[in-house]
């Protein structure tokens, strides 16, 4: 089969029929239009909401849980080794809630390849004095830097400049459900009380909006030290250690070895938000369906024009085989009409979907929810890109394939008698 | 004796529809090579059927064709497409171009198709037939957009563009004036005369037939004269 001389064939009898071209690549473009349109901002917005949940949390935090002891010295009696104990009223052995040993464990989590990077934190509850009132609250001593860039904390301060709480002595970032309800703006100082009394005067360098109000209203964040000094403990008290790995997906895996290896308890991101995934995968699912949907709408266009286009051409077709064109190259031809609307009507159809998005990214989209957004989010990622065009000339291949099988079954005899 | 180009052996053919009716009877004939030959017969008689027989378009047949020694019967859909490009030229009772191409495309497709030439080379051989039949002129013109009788030339052109061994029409000249005519005449009489080309031309013009080297008639699907 002559490769140039087919197209040439399907390209004249393409711009004998151009108008009915045109409608077919119409439907095409606009079904990858539409893909791309739709995956950008899916994804845009998964993300986003991914985002929110994965920036902010660790894919595995350490820390120590009051919780009962789970070998009772019955257990470890050899006397009773055999026996059913069952012990009523267990209450949780004092245990503190500081890492032991913190210091080493931050550094053999620093020497594991598989580590991303480590945020040490103290965590305490504590009361915020405003008059005669006293709000509920934790603060959470951090390693400003390590936070900043682990978890993005930076994109949901709404007030000052996180670095702030390094250089400033005694500072405070608070969530903006608690500054609103202290009435207090950059510069205030607040009067923070732990649970055991001791209380400090913080000034407020920053507020923070996670769009979360149980966060917001609660949370504030100063550095380690300033919590350290605080709770009155020495400068390795940590209660937390907070672990973003290279690879998400070990976190489960990890957690459990290091329960084991530091002897503190670990829970990993999937065991902490087992909802999340759900909620991505169904809104990737739906996008797949509705741009599959369009595109075999526009399938359905293509064989539609290519099996009327058969028609109209039977004495072409006749005529071609007469003259020695063999039934694969009546096909060939049938085929490459049909790719050529699918290639032309794709790649406009990725050219409209990517002014389509860009179009969408610059509409503002601002909600309280989210004040690191400005815009809708859209993902330009070239993949789906990929994805449409291939999809585009398999969808017009497998439209076209049966015409064009029909075509080269035809025969020219029937035709050229029925005159 | 002479080469054979074309033989038939006792072929047969039914039409099942609405009932069956045998169109052709116990065909058997010879050509030789370079013969010129003509069938003529009443309307109905069956020439066409047989011509697309002949021209293996028609596979749907009893009995054996054979064609410059190869047995044409029970060949593949593209073998047969390959002899037709190569070894016959046709021309149809209603001269058949494809509209969408330009006149010198229509001439110029078989010859690309069997790509023994460069394009260009063939583009200058379907210049000279068009010019030789009087059509130079139209080279560039729509093939829907020229007269019946431009069009059986121009067929006719597209007909001859391969050299083939054997050049069959079913009234070539049936839409042309006697000059126009007498030119087709002349050149297949030259085809077969200097490069020994075969034709096997049905026709209603006596006059034509009976310049011709043998005249086949036939008479309700059986050849009645001039089959040996
Ligand atoms: N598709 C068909 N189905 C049934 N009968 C057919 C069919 N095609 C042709 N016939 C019959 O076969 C016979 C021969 O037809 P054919 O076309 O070969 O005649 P012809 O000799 O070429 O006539 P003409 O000189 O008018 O072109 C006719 O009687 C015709 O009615
Ligand atoms: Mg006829």
């Amino acid at each position: 089969m002559q490769i140039a001389l087919i197209l040439g064939i399907s390209r004249t009898m393409l711009m004998a029929r151009l108008r009915q071209t045109v409608i077919a690549a119409v439907g095409v473009t606009f079904g990858i239009t539409m893909f791309i349109t739709l995956v950008s901002f899916m994804t845009g917005l998964n993300k986003l909401l991914d985002g929110l949940i994965l920036n902010r949390t660790p894919h595995i935090r350490l820390y120590n849980e009051i919780k009962p002891s789970a070998n009772q010295p019955v257990n470890l009696s050899s006397e009773f080794r055999n026996y059913m104990n069952i012990i009523r009223s267990i209450k949780p052995k004092e245990r503190p809630l500081e890492i032991y040993n913190s210091q080493a464990i931050l550094r053999r989590l620093k020497d594991d390849p598989r580590v991303l990077g480590t945020a040490p934190k103290v965590v305490a509850q504590v009361f915020f004095n405003v008059g005669a009132i006293d709000l509920n609250g934790v603060i959470n001593g951090i390693d400003v830097v390590a936070e900043s860039q682990l978890f993005s904390f930076a994109d949901y301060l709404v007030m000052g400049k996180f670095q702030d709480l390094e250089t400033v002595n005694n500072s405070i970032i608070l969530g903006k459900g608690a500054a609103e309800k202290m009435l207090v703006d950059l510069g205030d100082v607040i009067q923070v009380t732990t649970a055991r009394g001791e209380r400090l005067p913080l000034k407020v360098v920053g507020v923070f909006q996670l769009g979360i109000a149980d966060i917001d209203n609660v949370q504030s964040y100063t550095s380690v030290q300033t919590a350290q000094k605080l709770l009155g403990e020495s400068n390795s008290y940590l209660t937390d250690i907070h672990v973003k790995l290279k690879d998400l997906t070990l976190a489960p895996g990890m957690a459990g070895e290091y329960k084991n290896l530091f002897n503190v308890d670990a829970i990993d991101l999937q065991t902490a938000n087992a909802q999340f995934e759900t909620g991505t995968k169904i809104r990737n699912i739906i996008t797949y369906a509705v741009s599959i949907t369009l595109l075999i709408v526009a399938g359905f266009g293509i064989y539609n024009i290519l099996n009327m286009m058969i028609y109209e051409k039977m004495d072409s077709i006749a005529i071609l085989k007469a003259t020695g064109f063999s039934g694969r190259d009546v096909k060939g031809i049938f085929i490459s009409i049909s790719l050529i609307i699918g290639v032309t009507g794709g790649v406009l159809g990725l050219l409209f979907g990517f002014i389509l998005s860009s179009l969408i990214s610059q509409i503002p989209f601002k909600t309280a929810a989210l004040p690191a957004i400005e815009t809708y989010p859209i993902n330009f990622n070239p993949q789906y890109y990929l994805i449409g065009i291939v999809f585009a000339i398999i969808t017009t291949y497998i439209a076209g394939f049966f015409p064009a099988r029909k075509a080269s079954m035809v025969d020219p005899v029937e035709i050229i008698r029925g005159k | 004796m002479d080469k054979l180009i074309l033989e038939t052996k006792k072929i047969n053919k039914y039409f099942h529809d609405p009932v069956t009716n045998q169109v052709l009877k116990e065909i058997s004939f010879k050509m030789k090579v370079g013969e010129f030959v003509s069938v003529v017969g009443k309307s109905g008689c069956g020439k066409s059927t047989l011509l697309y027989i002949l021209s293996t378009m028609d596979t749907d047949y009893q009995g054996q064709l054979v064609l410059d020694g190869t047995l044409m019967t029970g060949k593949s859909d593209r073998e047969l497409s390959q002899v037709r490009n190569e070894k016959i030229g046709f021309v149809f009772q209603f001269h058949y171009l494809l509209p969408e191409f330009s006149v010198l495309q229509n001439v110029m497709l078989p010859g690309l198709k069997l790509a023994r030439l460069e394009s260009d080379e063939v583009e200058q051989n379907a210049i000279e037939h068009l010019k030789s039949l009087g059509i130079g002129h139209l080279a560039g013109k729509k093939a829907s957009q020229i007269s019946g009788g431009e069009k059986q030339r121009v067929a006719i052109a597209r007909a001859l563009i391969n050299q083939p061994l054997i050049v069959m029409g079913d009234e070539p000249t049936g839409n042309l004036d006697r000059k126009n005519s007498d030119i087709v005449f002349d050149i297949f009489h030259q085809l077969a005369a200097d490069t020994g080309q075969a034709l096997l031309i049905v026709t209603h013009d006596h006059e034509f037939a009976e310049r011709t080297d043998r005249i086949i008639e036939m008479d309700d699907g059986r050849i009645v004269n001039g089959g040996t």
